[in-house]
């Protein structure tokens, strides 16, 4: 009885464990310091170099990226989805692999954020190096829209 | 867990933005035809995770306050309704969805995050805007509130 009860508490310990593993796999907190950008870092290189932009890629829902958005980025679809990540791997495919590449959404707060993960993880995999994150701690409407950096609206 | 409530006093509540949307499945749906009805409008998407942990609980007070009047109506703002179906059906949602869009966000301030829940009172006025995913124990105080005044 003892060594089912054992058993028993292993297997759901190892599940539990590999419950976790997978929630923070696609989660941006696995997103390293370096990877990330502010806000106001990434506000301050686009004005800095306007004429070498970065490419911006909002990865959230259309419906958010459609009342607003940074200007000139565009729009992919939840990456964390895999027709998001097929619209990304199409878009990105004939670029250089040294592209600087801004992903952004904001749908939720970061630790939330169920897309910037999985869409740098897919362009890690493709062998870009040079990909940024933005980081937005709530929302886009409170740490972009709000904040009065730059934004424009529509498709 | 984090959450942003903004409330006002009663002379400051504003109407909702009245709307006529499709409904994921069922016919179009009017909100103002809920007055009468204490209305928990929450936005939200399938792939939004403190949204996803949220709907359990409201399927949980639309059971217990249903017949005190409490409607809850789920705008969905994922980019179609395909995924939208089986989500409802998986979370056994027990109330109607409609889906949203970009006029509609604006016209509620701007829906640029998720989830987004206001609390409508039985006059249709806004009594409520909570940001983020918000403890279930306070919708339900809320909503136990607005539902004792007629």
């Amino acid at each position: 009885m003892k060594i089912r009860l054992l058993l028993t508490k292993s297997v759901l310990a190892v599940a539990a464990a590999f419950l976790m593993v997978v929630q923070v796999a696609g989660q941006a907190t696995a997103i390293p310091a370096s990877r990330q950008v502010t806000p106001e870092d990434l506000v301050k290189l686009l004005q800095s170099s306007p004429e070498q932009k970065p490419l911006m890629i909002q990865v959230g829902s259309h419906v958010l990226y459609t009342q607003a958005h940074i200007p000139g980025s565009e729009y992919i679809g939840p990456a964390s989805t895999e027709a998001g990540l097929q619209q990304l791997r199409k878009r990105v495919a004939m670029l250089r692999r040294t592209q600087l590449i801004v992903l952004y959404c904001g749908c939720c707060p970061w630790s939330h954020c169920p897309n910037v993960e999985p869409a740098d993880n897919a362009l890690h995999k493709m062998g870009f190096r040079n990909v940024k994150i933005l980081y937005i701690a709530e929302n886009f409407g409170n740490d972009w829209v709000n904040k009065g950096y730059p934004t424009a609206k529509g498709d | 867990m984090r959450s942003g409530t903004q409330a006002s006093g009663p002379k400051q509540h504003p109407l909702a933005p009245d709307f006529t949307l499709a409904q994921v499945n069922g016919p179009s749906l009017t909100l103002s035809s809920y007055r009468g009805h204490v209305v928990l409008l929450d936005f939200w998407a399938t792939w939004c995770v403190p949204c996803r942990e949220e709907i359990p609980h409201f399927v949980e007070l639309q059971d217990k306050f249903r017949a005190q009047g409490l409607q809850i109506i789920g705008v969905s703002m994922d980019d179609s309704a395909d995924p939208v179906r089986p989500f409802s059906q998986q979370f056994h949602m027990n109330y109607p969805i409609v889906m949203g869009n970009a006029k509609i966000g604006e016209q509620y301030g701007g829906v640029l995050g998720l989830p987004i829940a206001f609390l409508l009172d039985r006059d249709g006025r806004i009594t409520k805007k909570h940001i983020g995913a918000t403890p279930a124990e306070v919708f339900d105080k809320e909503i136990a509130t607005l539902l004792l005044k007629q």
